[in-house]
């Protein structure tokens, strides 16, 4: 039995020194990963880092060869959404490869260590490997008052952010708290949360938004990191290209409809039996950018759009304040007490200011006019 | 009152005659095109259809040609006779703008009875059409940073980089489509005072939007 089982046996994922020596491939033959599975794994990932198929064969050799990085995952203002992505990522040889490549050494949800001896699982990593190890986090960080809201282990989320991002060697933000701030960040935000970006300026930061984070993303970031030794091209918002880089809107598999002026106009209505457009119905797909339609969630069998929901917008900043309403495309005009959409005011001003000159017009010919004299006129 | 006016006097030149129909044009198309781009309905009957996708084709062409008739129009007031330069548009700077400006209001609100006469715009018009130029901008605007916003990083979403740290997603597509709203209420407004001047100016106000002449009692200064 080697030590790795003795680990997973204690329920205790910590770092194993000699197990550190070891490829990741050969870690996963130890465990029982069969070759086959592996090479439908790394085609996977090709795939996912939208590379050309030919890709696979190197990815393959490279985490053949590859050293475990350590991870450290820090769960801060969150619902643990991410880490069920995560977890339940359907396929299982998946589940075990991403959790195998990765030598999780601290995870609040899902370590059994608890207490002082987590705490010190986690300062001995950041230590030991300082400028080395992986961190993920998940959840925005408070900052108001002194970042007062929301502590682990009595120290606050915001020195906890500092010190583990700061030395990290890349910080992985997931889920859209993390990445922007998202739901603890929402007007009026109560707690002054942001996203790890601004928390923590100095670190590399790489942002994986979506609520919760496609598992398979994540996955291909860090082999990513693994196969090429850099972080993959980001976005303007610090998203991995390969995932971030396409609108939904331009690969939703309800485009044709959108293009042929098919679309849902009620919910349950014909059009929606028969997977029309969703527009109408507020669908966000035509201004969020991710790989839903074709990475997809739960080991690709479904997204929303693909299950008759509009998309939410979840992977843009700010999304709750500014991608609303969600079942709406327009969000009412702002300033007016009862609801009122631009199309009421738009049609009120067109017939005020038509009956208004209606009214002027009748005046106006009810009334004798003065011809200007030769001095008044101009020409 | 008509037999008066007898003297004929060159006002709009053919580049500003231009811009003015193409806009119109274009407003027509843009409005009715980005009418059904809020609130598509269901034209297609089979998914091969093409009808939102031409919609928004004819939206973008025109909006093109939009800007550029605009444009062309900012530049005339240059270029062009003193008519169509921009200082007509600014009354208000000078002492007798403003009294003419006055002048119109008072005639407007119903309480002088003197017809004040122009030969070019008049000044209340002008004022209108300062505010109009204000939602052109904002309409081309918003407009081109959404239609920019499905190529991050592309030229024009680097140009347009300011509209997007100033509005919000949803609130440029609102601003873009209650602007709407406020050039048919300018339009009302316009079509009215065009044909109320036309009948009280005697001077063939409407025409001349066409034919660039104006009629007066006096030969012009
Ligand atoms: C007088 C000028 C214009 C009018 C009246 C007009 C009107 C509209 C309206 C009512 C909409 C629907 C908005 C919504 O409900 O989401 C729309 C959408 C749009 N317009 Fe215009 N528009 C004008 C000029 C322009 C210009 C100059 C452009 C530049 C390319 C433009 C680009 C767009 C785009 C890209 C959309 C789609 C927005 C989306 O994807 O939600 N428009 N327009
Ligand atoms: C979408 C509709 C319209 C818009 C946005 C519009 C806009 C304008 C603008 C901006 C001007 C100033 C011209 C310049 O200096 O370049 C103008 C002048 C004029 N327009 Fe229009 N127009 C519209 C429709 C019409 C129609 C339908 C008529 C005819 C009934 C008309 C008749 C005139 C006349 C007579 C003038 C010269 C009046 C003056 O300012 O002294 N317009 N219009
Ligand atoms: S369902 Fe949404 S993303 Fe898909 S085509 Fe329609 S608007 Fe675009």
């Amino acid at each position: 039995m080697s030590q790795w089982d003795d680990d997973a046996k204690n329920g205790l994922i910590e770092r194993n020194y000699n197990g550190r020596e070891y490829s990741v491939g050969e870690i996963l033959r130890e465990r029982g990963v069969s070759r086959r599975d592996f090479l439908k794994f790394c085609s996977a990932m090709t795939a996912a880092m939208a590379l050309p198929a030919t890709f696979a064969p190197t990815v393959a050799q490279a985490l053949d060869e590859v050293k475990r990085p350590p991870l450290v995952w820090l769960e801060f203002q969150d619902c643990a959404g991410d880490t069920e992505a995560l977890l339940r990522s359907a396929n299982p040889t998946v589940a075990e490869i991403v959790l195998d490549i990765l030598s999780v050494d601290y995870h609040e949800t899902i370590m059994a260590a608890a207490g002082h001896q987590a705490e010190a699982a986690l300062e001995k990593t950041i230590t030991d490997y300082k400028g080395k190890y992986i961190c993920v986090v998940e959840g925005a960080i408070p900052m108001k008052d002194g970042g007062v809201y929301g502590c682990v282990g009595g120290k606050s989320h915001l020195d906890r952010a500092r010190q583990v991002c700061g030395g990290a060697l890349a910080t992985i933000a997931v889920g859209t708290c993390a990445a922007f701030g998202g739901i603890p960040a929402a007007v009026p935000n109560p707690t002054g949360s942001v996203g790890v970006r601004e928390a923590v300026p100095g670190a590399t930061v790489i942002n994986l938004p979506g609520c919760p984070v496609n598992a398979d993303n994540l996955t291909a970031t860090v082999v990513h990191y693994l196969v090429f030794g850099k972080i993959p091209a980001l976005d303007g918002h610090g998203r991995p290209l390969f995932a971030y880089g396409k609108r939904i809107h331009d690969n939703c598999e309800r485009r044709p409809h959108f293009d042929a002026g098919q679309y849902v106009e009620h919910w349950g209505d014909d059009g929606h039996r028969k997977g029309f457009c969703l527009y109408r119905m507020g669908c966000k797909g035509p201004a969020t950018f991710h790989n839903c339609p074709t990475q997809r969630y739960n080991d690709k069998t479904s997204w929303p759009v693909g299950s008759g929901h509009g998309c939410a917008g979840c992977s843009e900043p700010a999304f709750w304040d500014t991608m609303g309403p969600l079942y709406k495309r327009l969000p009412n005009v702002p300033g007016f007490g009862i609801e009122h959409t631009a199309d009421e005011i738009g049609i009120g001003l067109a017939a005020g200011v038509a009956a208004a000159f209606a009214v002027h017009g009748a005046l106006n010919a009810l009334r004798k006019d003065k011809e200007p004299s030769d001095e008044t006129r101009e020409g | 009152m008509s037999g008066q006016c007898k003297f004929k006097n060159y006002i709009w030149e053919l580049p500003l005659r231009w811009c003015h129909w193409i806009n119109v044009m274009c407003i027509v198309v843009l409005s009715v095109t980005g009418f059904f781009i809020g609130t598509p309905f269901s034209f297609g009957r089979s998914a091969s259809d093409f009808t939102i996708g031409w919609i928004r084709f004819i939206h973008f062409t025109a909006a093109y040609l939009f800007a550029v008739s605009v444009i062309s129009r900012v530049l005339w007031s240059f270029i062009g006779n003193k008519y169509a330069g921009w200082k007509e548009f600014f009354p208000l700077a000078t002492d007798k703008g403003r009294q003419k400006f006055i002048g119109m209001l008072r005639y407007y609100l119903l309480i002088d009875k003197d017809v004040p006469e122009t030969v070019g715009h008049n000044p209340l018009a002008t004022t209108a059409y300062i505010g109009l130029f204000c939602i052109y901008s904002i309409m081309i605007l918003t407009g081109f940073a959404l239609y920019a916003e499905h190529a991050p990083g592309s030229p024009m979403y680097r140009v347009f980089g300011f509209m997007y740290a100033m509005f919000s997603n949803q609130g440029m597509r609102l601003t873009h489509h209650f602007c709407m709203w406020l050039i048919v209420g300018f339009v009302i407004n316009h079509i009215y005072s065009a044909w109320l001047m036309d009948i009280k100016e005697h001077g063939s106000e409407i025409s001349s939007m066409f034919c660039g002449y104006k009629f007066t009692v006096k030969k012009e200064d």
